[in-house]
């Protein structure tokens, strides 16, 4: 469902990713693996189309289409969704009211009625049990004054609601804790499913113990150096970034 | 990029909806300022002999006068002789009924969404009773019945100087001198009409009272006159919006606003300002120099304006309270946009007189495509103010690099117990709060219109219900395409 094809992106000048090949089934988790500076946020960036990522070279089939023919915001409607690694704080927008907006926006995309109120909580309700996200958080404004943790479960939320086919998540595990990690890992097996693929960027082996991946990818570089199993991944937490190094 | 700005400049000029004329026959007086035109304006209105001399007076000062250098603002002359100082739709002695207003002019405020039909009031439809402005005169007054039997008096300006002189006389120019400013002065000399609220001892207003005011006719000016006595333990919600026609020519609005709240009297006033803010090259819109002043007279007294301003090619204005009784507590809630060519010198007074006094403003000034926005405001803590406080909160957010924030506060503190807090802001639009809504699907133009929304948040919340959607929108509309 998506294809990476000798992708090459640099920011502010300088190349970044420097001809990434990658290909993703349906259903499939892959995770990429990476130290400081490989490339891995600006890989999430490029395929959801943030400004100032620009492709130099290369192509991003998804689904069929060209993606880099696509505005952000068609992305995100043709479901491609980024867990953020830093979720933005909107002041005096309400957080229900903003979820409420994204999801009628994929809905005008796919041509369907808006949702209204009534609608709209009753699907809200049922996601927040799926993550276990409390429910006076949807009462305040976008990510203001939220806990790193609840952050993070706020994003994992509104991947619930907003049922992508292509999750991204940028180190949805950084700065949490391991309590906060397994919930928030939970939440997001609870979204596992034929239909949706997902790219899980980290660092760490751990969150992988808890989301287990098909397939695990290391970047160094700006290119995908390393492709294997999950034991890949263990198998780096013991030895390091370095040893790949040497070996590649 | 072209078809971007291509873009932009539709929306432009799509964007104002109200830019509509209404055809029909007005009786207008030649342009050119005189005291001869002085004069027949107060017989047009059949005006009694002190009114008269209370007009010569403020037009003979303001011929000695000038208009204010300092604020941040490109003002071209403005040509005195060339505009028409009074523009009434025709109708004998003025209408007695709803039956003998125009239908034209109803149409006009049923294209508006005004509602001057009381049935349509009383349906449920709103609650809300209106003193609807066309051009210089009152065109109608709603609910003055019902209001008149909780001793409440809401009527045009004109008919309370012959119906309430006594009031008039005693509040007229009391908390805007006639040498206030140039244009005050000129409003004193040239007004045509407006609004007059009394509200009586331990009354609370039954409804929002609320006046519409439209500018029609081509080449005139708008300068109306709006007096709201809240007399002592009395209370009232007043709303204010504005329009006008696009027109290519720069038109003259002046208007004067006075408050007075007695002991343990509250008012709020909030206003919508929309009018035509000119094209995109600051071709045409409304100069809108109003000067809004209210008196917190007695102890315990309350005066909070809420404004909204969206439209108008140059905005100066700044609603200020005077807190003279003990106690008393001044308000400034503000949202300015500056789009298009537009600019703005706005902000407020706060003059501290009586102990225990206290103030809040807060304003979120937003600037986009070519517009200039600047905060100016004063807070005066005087000698005899014990205790006073001010809190400032002052919030400028800039979408896109051609625009302008100006800040100018003003401190005056003359008391040592007094407290002030200042705080000041500016920002641009943040890139990844722009990117964080695009990534969930959400436009670009509707996500920068639920950001600055969300920047606006604190000022709307004042707003009355009705008119904080309408506010929403009208922000929402005045930003389309204002980011390319």
């Amino acid at each position: 469902m998506l294809e990476i094809k000798d992708l090459h992106v640099s920011v502010g000048g300088k190349e970044v990713l420097k001809g990434l090949n990658l290909s993703i089934g349906a259903g499939e988790v892959h995770a990429i693996m990476g130290p400081n500076g490989s490339g891995k946020s600006t890989l999430s960036y490029a395929l959801s189309g943030r400004e100032g990522y620009t492709v130099t070279s290369g192509n991003i089939t998804y689904e069929g289409q060209n993606l880099l023919e696509m505005e952000t915001d068609e992305r995100a409607c043709e479901g491609i969704f980024l867990a953020f690694q830093y979720p933005v704080e909107i002041p005096g927008v309400n957080s229900s009211y903003f979820l409420k907006a994204a999801v009628n926006a994929k809905r005008r995309y796919r041509g369907e009625p808006e949702m209204d109120a009534m609608e709209f909580i009753k699907l809200v309700k049922e996601k927040m049990r799926t993550v276990g996200m409390k429910q006076e958080l949807l009462s305040r404004c976008v990510n203001e004054g939220f806990s790193g943790g609840e952050k993070k479960r706020n994003e994992i939320f509104q991947m619930a609601v907003l049922e992508p086919r292509l999750a991204i998540l940028d180190e949805t595990d950084s700065g949490l804790d391991i309590d906060a990690l397994r919930v928030i890992a939970g939440g997001v097996n609870q979204l596992r499913s034929k239909e949706r693929s997902m790219i899980v960027v980290t660092h760490y082996q751990r969150l992988l113990d808890y989301i287990q991946p098909d397939h695990v990818h290391v970047l160094a570089d700006g290119t995908i150096i390393k492709s294997g199993s999950k034991k890949l991944a263990v198998e780096l937490e013991e030895k390091g970034y370095g040893w790949l190094d040497k070996s590649a | 990029m072209s078809t971007d700005e291509q873009k932009i400049r539709e929306l432009a000029q799509k964007e104002y909806e109200h830019g509509f004329v209404t055809d029909i026959k007005a009786d207008t007086l030649p342009p050119g300022l005189s005291e001869d035109v002085v004069r027949t304006i107060s017989a047009k209105k059949n005006e009694p002999q002190w009114m008269l001399e209370w007009r010569l007076d403020a037009y003979q000062k303001w011929l000695k006068m000038s208009p204010p250098q300092w604020p941040h603002l490109h003002i071209p002359p403005i040509d005195y002789q060339a505009i028409s100082y009074y523009s009434a739709p025709k109708q004998d002695n003025g209408p007695k009924s709803l039956d003998e207003v125009d239908p034209k002019l109803l149409e006009t405020y049923d294209k508006l969404g005004i509602p001057l039909e009381e049935q349509k009031v009383l349906a449920g439809i709103t609650d809300m009773a209106v003193d609807a402005v066309f051009d210089s005169i009152s065109v109608k007054t709603t609910f003055t019945k019902q209001l008149k039997e909780a001793g409440i008096i809401f009527c045009s300006m004109s008919e309370a100087v012959h119906d309430y002189p006594e009031l008039v006389k005693q509040y007229l120019g009391r908390v805007v001198p006639k040498t206030d400013n140039y244009y005050a002065a000129l409003n004193c000399a040239v007004f045509t009409d407006g609004s007059f609220v009394y509200i009586p001892k331990n009354t609370r207003c039954p409804m929002e009272l609320s006046t519409y005011f439209r500018i029609n006719a081509k080449n005139t000016g708008q300068f109306e006159r709006t007096l709201i006595i809240a007399d002592e333990g009395s209370y009232v919600s007043y709303l204010e919006g504005c329009t006008a026609p696009i027109r290519d020519e720069n038109q003259l609005h002046a208007a004067v606003v006075e408050l007075v709240a007695m002991e343990n009297a509250e008012i709020k006033y909030s206003t919508v300002q929309n009018w035509y803010p000119g094209d995109e090259t600051g071709k045409g819109g409304i100069y809108n120099f109003v000067t809004k002043r209210a008196e917190c007279y007695g102890n315990n007294s309350k005066v909070s304006w809420t404004q909204v301003e969206t439209g108008s090619s140059i905005t100066w204005k700044y609603p200020s309270c005077v807190l003279r009784g003990d106690n008393s507590v001044g308000e400034f809630y503000s949202v300015a946009l500056s789009s298009l060519s537009q600019q703005a010198d706005t902000g407020t007074k706060m003059i501290h007189l009586g102990k225990n006094t206290s103030s809040t403003i807060v304003s979120k000034g937003i600037s986009a495509m070519r517009g200039q926005n600047a905060y100016r405001g004063l807070v005066q803590i005087n000698k005899s103010a014990e205790k006073a406080r001010n809190y400032t909160q002052c919030d400028s957010l800039l979408l896109g690099d051609t625009c302008g924030a100006h800040t100018f506060p003003y401190m005056e503190v003359k008391n040592p117990t007094a407290k002030v807090e200042h705080e000041a802001t500016t920002s641009r639009i943040g890139e990844d709060q722009l990117f964080y809504c695009r990534q969930r699907g959400i436009s670009e133009e509707n996500a920068v219109s639920i950001i600055v929304n969300g920047f606006c948040k604190e000022v709307f919340k004042e707003l009355p219900m009705e008119f904080a959607v309408e506010a929403q929108k009208l922000l929402s509309i005045s930003l389309e395409g204002a980011v390319g």
